[in-house]
């Protein structure tokens, strides 16, 4: 596989989720950079518990074993705010009081100094999704699809060390869905981020082109 | 929509007339003899000979600077203290805790809270009796002044405790229109920690809807007259409190005196609202400044700890200090350094309660009837929202939170003057509609979101079943509403049984509640009778609230569906 050394990627050893006695998703992976682990089950198997418990958001009542690395750094013990794990949601999740330009300029990494380079970079961000024009408009006034494209670009702006992607397709219409689609993974790709996909959709997984773990099933 | 409630259409506009009439009645019943300008007492001019006397009055201008203050730190305090905890707690299982032992708080009315407070503290309360001797070495009360301190530092204290659960269940109330849970993730994934998140991205759009009741909190706090009589400073008094003593002056041309004061009331509650309005600037732009730069606030443990700690401390002072109101009306010999009681007596009770039979009657009829008026008024109007399809909007919110924004005293001591000349002063109708000013917009506030949350598709069912409109609000929409409805009675009954200037002023001494009767015990300072008083007033509103949560459970005892 290309661009898995030894310590690329996202390795996950011997993950495994418990709802008291019942274990939900046991999973041993290994996601080159650029590459896409997809995990298909039906609503309530416990999918999204996995992107929960990879972010640093697994709720006290589940419980979680095993050892999460990516790029040679183990985050299992880390607070979220520390893992650099950028999330994609069903909802683009927009920020609605700040401009759409804000919206990027806030996830730009706290070592770029200074309110005009990080605007800079920000509106940067937007003219490469063809949205140099939208810096100062409300979130609220946006397409679906613009408002997906600010989304991508806000969490690639906060320099992830891998993406989590929680159904991120599933709320657009057809053909929005497959642009958006290759977009995301094509940037993903390019930016040599490992990716965690949850969905239902097969044909997410047939895009995303990587390893497919099913949950939830007998 | 044809066919609608009958009786529906009249709702909206009663009800404006219910919470504007009074108010604006009430400002200009004050207004005119502020300036001089009251026939009965012989003022046929106008004049601003009422402002010149009360500019000469000493000390004036410190009462009214420090009504500004306690507004403002009060409402600063307890605002920090709940967005502090939401920030840092939300989510968790701490903060489901919180909740259920935060709600029941809201319930105590202000003057027991404000007693149970002095009791823990004052230099013989049981604070210092629980570290003395063997700690202080103290065999007699130390001569402090905490309570009624000169700075009303225990004043604050004490309100601070009674806001906290306000505007913390009011937040509650706003966090489900806001995608809170995913906006905390997607803050921290983005690195930012949990205050940093909270206060650059959830915030600012949960404080705009929070807005109107954080602007009653101050106006409140500024305004006050029950707390600040119990806990507040002698000399000189708030403003409100040295208005009170001019409108029982036995000379009745103290009243030009104290109308005057009571326009100066309102525009230190303005002066107030303004100054806060400035800090919310500060506020805002500190906040954007921070975000601009990215900055991530990943240390934020001690913001963390402190917002806790403050929580925690009201919920416990509030608490302790009802269980040491309710020790103190059985407790017979109570000498200084003991921590309990050495006897326990229900003698301070059976004395008691031939004398509180009728302010309890009373509290209980003034209470049941203007609830009962303020649900009516309130189904009606919802239902009328409902029928036309128009929600009322932001400026319709505003005419609600009006009379709790409005300092009560600037328009209370006019709605006393016009019950005089009405020959309503001291009846019981008056008593009600005056009472039903303030807990219309209580009960509306309760009843409106679940009401409007409530899944239409019910009431297209009915419809479908051939009912009228009427038939579908009795047999469908009240029942599966139950539970909301007596909540919000429960909130209406408390906030009545919380009045204390409505009550002395419309009530005229021959109307008295157990409220009232409570705070003019503090002057003497018997905490037995006190005690006693005071625990009534707070276990009122309990039973309210604990009928309200129980009926439901048991008459849906056997439908799973509208469980809690």
């Amino acid at each position: 596989m290309d661009g898995v050394t030894d310590n690329q990627g996202l390795v996950l050893d011997g993950v495994q989720i418990r709802l008291g006695a019942r274990e939900l998703v046991a999973l041993n992976a290994r996601i080159g950079r650029g590459e896409t682990l997809t995990v298909m089950g039906p609503s309530g198997s416990g999918k999204s518990t996995l992107l929960a418990c990879l972010g640093g958001f697994l709720d006290p009542v589940f419980s979680a074993s095993g050892s999460v690395v990516v790029d040679g750094v183990e985050i299992t013990a880390l607070p979220a705010e520390k893992r650099r794990a950028g999330l994609l949601f069903q909802d683009p999740l927009l920020f609605p009081h700040l401009s759409v330009a804000d919206n990027i300029a806030i996830a730009l990494p706290e070592d770029i100094r200074g309110r005009g380079q990080r605007r800079a970079l920000a509106l940067e961000a937007l003219a490469d999704v063809d949205l140099a024009e939208f810096g100062d408009r409300d979130p609220d006034t946006l397409s679906g699809g613009q408002k997906a494209r600010v989304a991508l670009q806000r969490v690639l702006a906060s320099r992830p060390r891998l993406l989590l992607l929680d159904e991120p397709f599933s709320k657009l219409d057809a053909h929005l869905r497959e642009q958006t689609r290759q977009m995301v993974f094509d940037r993903a790709r390019r930016a040599g981020l490992p990716v965690v996909l949850v969905t239902h959709d097969e044909d997410d997984a047939r895009a995303a082109g990587g390893a497919v773990h099913r949950v939830g099933q007998p | 929509m044809a066919g609608g409630v009958p009786v529906a259409r009249l709702a909206p506009p009663l009800t404006l007339l219910i919470l504007l009439g009074p108010l604006t009645f009430g400002l200009a019943g004050t207004a005119l003899p502020a300036f001089g300008f009251l026939p009965d007492l012989g003022g046929n001019h106008l004049t601003i000979a009422p402002f010149a006397e009360l500019a000469a009055v000493p000390g004036i201008w410190r009462s009214a600077w420090l009504s500004v203050v306690i507004g403002l730190v009060t409402t600063l305090v307890a605002l920090g203290a709940v967005a502090g905890f939401v920030a840092s707690d939300l989510g968790t299982t701490g903060f489901a805790r919180m909740r259920r032992m935060i709600s029941p708080l809201l319930s105590v009315p202000h003057a027991a809270a404000a007693f149970g407070l002095a009791f823990l503290i004052a230099p013989s309360g049981l604070l210092m009796r629980l570290v003395s001797p063997w700690l202080t070495g103290l065999e007699r009360p130390p001569d402090l002044l905490i309570v009624n301190d000169p700075m009303a530092l225990t004043m604050m204290a004490g309100l601070i405790v009674k806001e906290i659960p306000f505007l913390f269940l009011v937040t509650l109330a706003a966090l489900p229109q806001t995608r809170h849970a995913e906006t905390m993730q997607l803050g921290r994934s983005l690195g930012y920690g949990r205050m940093a998140t909270f206060a650059f991205l959830l915030w600012p759009p949960l404080y705009r809807q929070i807005r109107l009741a954080v602007f009653a909190v101050v106006a409140y706090a500024t305004s006050v007259v029950d707390v600040a009589l119990i806990l507040g400073p002698h000399l000189p008094p708030t403003l409100p409190v040295r208005l009170i003593d001019w409108m029982n002056d036995p000379d009745l041309t103290a009243r030009f005196l104290a109308s005057a004061g009571a326009l100066l009331q309102l525009a230190v509650t303005a002066a107030a609202l303004v100054a806060w309005v400035g800090l919310e600037r500060i506020g805002g732009w500190l906040v954007r400044l921070t975000r601009d730069r990215g900055l991530r606030l990943r240390r934020d443990w001690p913001v963390r700890l402190a917002s806790r700690a403050v929580m925690l401390a009201s919920v416990a002072v509030v608490f302790g200090g009802l269980a040491v109101l309710a020790l103190w009306s059985v407790s017979g010999l109570w000498q200084f350094p003991d921590a309990l009681p050495s006897a326990v007596s229900l003698r301070s009770w059976m004395q008691a309660l031939p004398r509180l039979a009728a302010p309890l009657a009373t509290t209980l009829a003034v209470a049941g009837l203007s609830t009962a008026i303020a649900l009516v008024l309130t189904i009606l109007c919802l239902e009328r929202e409902y029928e036309t399809g128009r929600g009322s909007g932001r400026g319709a919110l505003l005419l609600i939170y009006l009379p709790l924004i409005v300092p009560q005293i600037s328009f209370m001591f006019g709605l006393q003057v016009l019950s005089i000349r009405l020959g309503l002063h001291a009846s019981f109708a008056a008593l009600v509609l005056t009472h039903l000013v303030f807990v219309l917009p209580y009960v509306f506030l309760s009843l409106s979101d679940p009401w409007r949350a409530h899944d239409r598709r019910h009431d297209l069912i009915a419809a479908g079943l051939g009912m009228s409109r009427t038939r579908a609000l009795i047999a469908i929409r009240l029942p599966m509403l139950t539970r909301a409805i007596l909540t919000a009675a429960a909130v209406g009954f408390s906030v009545s049984v919380g009045q204390y200037l409505p009550t002395v002023l419309i009530g005229a001494g021959r109307l008295t509640t157990v409220t009232t009767e409570a705070v003019a015990l503090a002057a003497g300072g018997n905490r037995r009778v006190i005690g006693v008083y005071a625990f009534l007033q707070a276990i009122l509103p309990f039973f309210a609230f604990a009928i309200a949560t129980a009926v439901p459970g048991l008459l849906f005892r056997n439908r799973r569906g509208l469980r809690v």
